[in-house]
């Protein structure tokens, strides 16, 4: 391969770096009305009054929405496909608020300062209700926090508003009881995982603006450009061709703008006002008010026999899905689906739980998606196991784990939020990771503990980890390829660039099957007009899904080309050999070159605009794989820990561009580690965020970071183009349960609660 | 009120309100590459050098910068291309919201510590937040800016 697995650098990052414009706020119109929200100071509350006319009155205030000037038609912003497995439980505005922070009213004006003053001049009486803070208090809870009539599922997800739980689910395969019974030994224990923000740098923006044709044009950071557009068409009323939505560059998403966040508000005010807006969420605005990764309480039983042959894994979970239930009934199913598959060879296995309302921040779409919180929890009690048996946990695993060519009865019993897709485990190098990555961090020397002196211990760790490439049968992605004179190509893509590098390693893989060059591909993505559909940037699926349909729409143009080529040279298409630059055939004596070939198609004979569209779904999601080893320094006093080095070995197919993968699988451990240490969205006794800004939430710093080692298993996905898998959220997954289990390792006490800090280990090591 | 100042070595005169920052005042200029990723100066996207040195126009009145030299990427274009080449052949961009931040401190770095150790390097940096990358491949880019062997 000349393109694919070759080191090419980000197509637009030098252009980002110089400064130019890029990201949405980049493009808001200069006199658009700055929109401003009004976000309740209460947990949970009825507005019995609303008063907005002083401000409405305020000179330079263009419009305020209030929950009396608003459709009311119930949806989810949780920005999936169609129908949605979360409950369409969500106005633009309402007359309950269920969580500080939530929406009261919107103001729009002339400029920031009158904004905020119009802000402070609406009156809003309300009736403080009793909020549910706590999750594992929300089920039956006297407080309902959805009382409203008129919301609904979309198919059934278990949704039960009365008893404030927003979706539940029970799988089992053969009986996980009767087969515990049976087993020699049974590790049982609890865990929790807690919200973790997404904080990625570029605040949740928007802007809008009617075009001549009195249509919407709305710029959105975010990861789902045609969910935008159906889901405001949905809300608002409006026909959907009267949308354009365009995603410039997004500054990071990790799941947090696959939602909707600001387009409604942003929406109707150009369309009551008709003018241009915009909106850029503050730093508190985002913390406080779009999402966090879903809260989890996590039971886990696993039994096996003592030769440590897993026989059952029961695992019962209750969710946190905050106060709406945007992603509820998935993230909690994919906390089972990506995890337990892993160990299929046991007789048994269960996975039930609920997923309730709380009156906090709505969790939502969150990198690793439920995997990171069900891998925390399973992948720390196969290590109890392992400590009970006295089997090294590497061992352990390798005896029980999946392999190449073997399948999981859940894959066929559990997809998103309906039944899933049996599928063969076609490439899984999970064997050759777990022995790489052994021998890079030393496992021999180093587990499980040295005592390097100075009240200092270093200690090894190891986790496993699965995720997917897209959902079957609901992911599309789809491509065009245009030729253009001079013989380059455009490449229109709906899958959406949020910085993971899909613009590039897309035209990559376009270069790769024309058998040209990358600069010859000129990459234009999520555009609700101008480019085919995409269900955008979610569930690992850009790289396969995406990138299967570019392949598709590639070698679609080669067969136009050799035909045009055909005419050209007189000859039958079957002959036509293309090396990517010119044309021959064994049934003439000329050639044509692509680049004359283009030039006559365009102006001198046989005229024809050339276009090939690809589109693809998936029949089946071929997981990634990794093996991530942990190696810390403990002090035995202060329990304070630095992490020495990370490991990674990853099986994600072919990658297509092997630095931009390996910065995919790094930054998913460096967030995957914040969440393991010390990142915690943190509450006061009546739920007020207090971790609303990069001082109270801290993510890590360049100075946390000491060694991230990163390696890809030789692997060749058949069914993903050129043997690729995805590798969005795969490194994310391991670091709670590596880092736990090298707690363990060095102290000899496991840590059930993320995130793991200091403080909490101290704790631990006091009572033990 | 008019302020006086110096950007990316042209004069300039600005007619700002006293509590406006150089963070709006820039943007309000089309100066697109000063990024806002927070209110409360803490996290560097909109970094630019003032007389030379890294500060954060979030959190600098534009009154109070009467005469001074305000640089930003599109000041020192020579320097942050080669950093940005850098940058690409490590595989260093990802969303890019950080980078012309970034690339401000790494030449101020690179002007204010002769022969950094790593610890150095992230040390100075400490102030230039990055979610998507996890610092590495950013490392290797600069220490090749700086002329370091790999």
């Amino acid at each position: 391969m000349k393109v694919v697995k070759h080191e090419i650098p980000s197509i637009d990052g030098k252009g980002i770096m110089m400064g130019h414009k890029a990201y949405t706020d980049d493009f808001a119109e200069r006199n658009s009305l700055i929109v401003k929200v009004l976000r309740s100071p209460h947990a949970f509350a009825k507005i019995k009054k609303i008063n907005a006319d002083h401000a409405r009155k305020l000179p330079g205030v263009a419009l305020v929405l209030t929950h009396h000037d608003v459709p009311r038609k119930p949806f989810t912003r949780a920005g999936q496909g169609y129908p949605e497995p979360s409950p369409h439980d969500k106005f633009v505005l309402d007359e309950y608020v269920r969580y500080v922070g939530d929406e009261v009213a919107a103001v729009a004006a002339v400029d920031e300062k009158t904004a905020d003053e119009a802000l402070k001049l609406i009156e809003v009486e309300y009736k403080v209700l009793e909020p549910v803070l706590d999750f594992e208090k929300a089920l039956n809870h006297e407080s309902v926090i959805h009382p409203e009539e008129d919301i609904h599922e979309m198919f059934p997800i278990g949704f039960k508003p009365k008893i404030n739980q927003a979706a539940a689910y029970h799988m089992e395969v053969k009986n996980v009881e009767e087969s515990l019974k049976t087993c020699e030994v049974v590790i049982e224990e609890t865990f929790y995982t807690q919200a973790q923000a997404h904080a990625m740098m570029e605040p949740h923006t928007v802007n809008a603006r009617l075009d001549v044709q009195n249509r919407l044009i709305i710029y959105s950071s975010t990861q789902t450009p045609f969910h935008v557009r159906r889901i405001i068409s949905q809300a608002l009323d409006v026909p959907m061709s009267r949308i354009r939505v365009i995603k410039p560059r997004v500054g990071g998403g990790f799941g947090g703008k696959q939602a909707l966040h600001g387009e409604m508000l942003v929406s109707l005010v150009t369309l009551r006002t008709h003018k241009p807006a915009k909106l850029v969420y503050t730093r508190k605005e985002v913390f406080e008010s779009s999402y966090t990764r879903h809260p989890m309480r996590i039971k886990v039983k696993i039994g096996a026999d003592k030769t440590g042959k897993l026989r059952a894994i029961d695992c019962h979970i209750l969710s946190d899905t905050g106060a709406y239930g945007e992603h509820a009934l998935t993230v909690f199913m994919v906390a089972g689906s990506k995890v337990l598959p892993m160990y299929n060879k046991v007789d048994a296995v269960r996975f039930h739980g609920e997923v309730v309302y709380t009156n906090k921040t709505s969790a939502g779409a969150y990198r690793g998606y439920g995997a990171i919180q069900g891998n925390f929890a399973v992948e720390s009690a196969i290590d109890m196991l392992a400590h009970k048996l006295n089997i090294d946990p590497i061992e352990l695993r390798k005896m029980n784990m999946i392999a190449e060519n073997e399948t999981s009865p859940i894959f066929a019993i559990m997809g998103e939020g309906t039944e899933g897709t049996a599928m063969n485990m076609d490439t899984c190098k999970l064997d050759y990771c777990v022995e790489r990555g052994k021998a890079l961090i030393g496992w021999h020397e180093k587990y499980p503990r040295q005592d390097v002196g100075n009240h200092k211990i270093r200690s090894v760790g190891m986790a496993i980890a699965m995720q997917g490439s897209g959902i079957p049968y609901i992911d599309m992605g789809a491509a065009t390829i245009k030729l253009n004179d001079d013989g380059f190509y455009n490449l229109t893509v709906g899958a959406t660039d949020i910085g993971q590098g899909s613009d590039t390693i897309l035209a990559q893989i376009a270069a790769e099957a024309l058998m040209t060059t990358v600069d010859k591909v000129i990459v234009y993505s999520s555009d609700t007009d101008l480019t085919p559909f995409d269900t955008g940037a979610y569930a690992s699926s850009t790289t396969y899904i995406s990138g299967n349909a570019v392949y598709k729409a590639a070698l679609k143009m080669i067969e136009l080309l050799k035909k045009a080529a055909a005419k050209a040279l007189k000859v039958d298409a079957e002959t036509i050999q293309f090396d990517g630059k010119a044309f021959s055939s064994e049934a003439s004596e000329s050639t044509i070159s692509l680049i004359d070939l283009s030039n006559r198609l365009y102006y001198n004979e046989d005229q024809e605009q050339l276009t090939a569209t690809g589109s693809y779904f998936g029949t089946k999601s071929p997981p990634p794989f990794m093996a991530g080893f942990i190696e810390i320094e403990i002090d035995k006093e202060t329990a304070e820990i630095e992490i020495l080095n990370y490991v990674s070995v990853v099986d994600c197919g072919t990658p297509i561009n092997p630095k931009l993968a390996q910065g995919q699988v790094e930054g998913g451990i460096v967030q995957g580690l914040g969440m393991a240490h010390f990142e915690e969205v943190k509450y006061s006794k009546k739920g007020q965020l207090i971790s609303n800004d990069w001082l109270t939430y801290k993510i890590p710093t360049s100075l946390d970071i000491k060694k991230l080692t990163t390696e890809f298993a030789e692997s060749y996905e058949e069914s993903g183009p050129y043997g690729a898998k995805s590798v969005g959220e795969i490194g994310i997954d391991t670091p709670p349960a590596a880092l736990g289990n090298a707690i363990f390792n060095a102290l000899g006490v496991r840590m059930t609660e993320l995130p793991m800090t200091p403080e909490k280990i101290f704790q631990k090591l006091q009572k033990k | 009120m008019i302020v006086k100042l110096t950007l990316n070595h042209q004069e300039k005169r600005f007619d700002v309100d006293a509590s406006e920052t150089l963070l709006e005042t820039l943007r309000n200029h089309d100066v697109m590459s000063v990024k806002k990723g927070c209110d409360a100066s803490s996290c560097g996207t909109c970094t630019v050098l003032v007389d030379g040195k890294p500060m954060l126009s979030c959190s600098l009145l534009t009154v109070r910068l009467q005469n001074k030299h305000i640089i930003t990427v599109d000041g020192i274009h020579d320097e942050v291309e080669k950093i940005s080449t850098y940058f690409g052949l490590e595989g260093a961009d990802q969303c890019g919201f950080c980078n012309p931040g970034m690339a401000l401190s790494i030449y101020a770095l690179k002007q204010m510590l002769s022969n950094p150790s790593s610890e150095d390097i992230k040390t100075f940096l400490v102030g230039n937040l990055c979610r998507c990358s996890g610092y590495q491949a950013q490392f290797k880019a600069i220490k090749r800016y700086l002329g370091d062997p790999l």
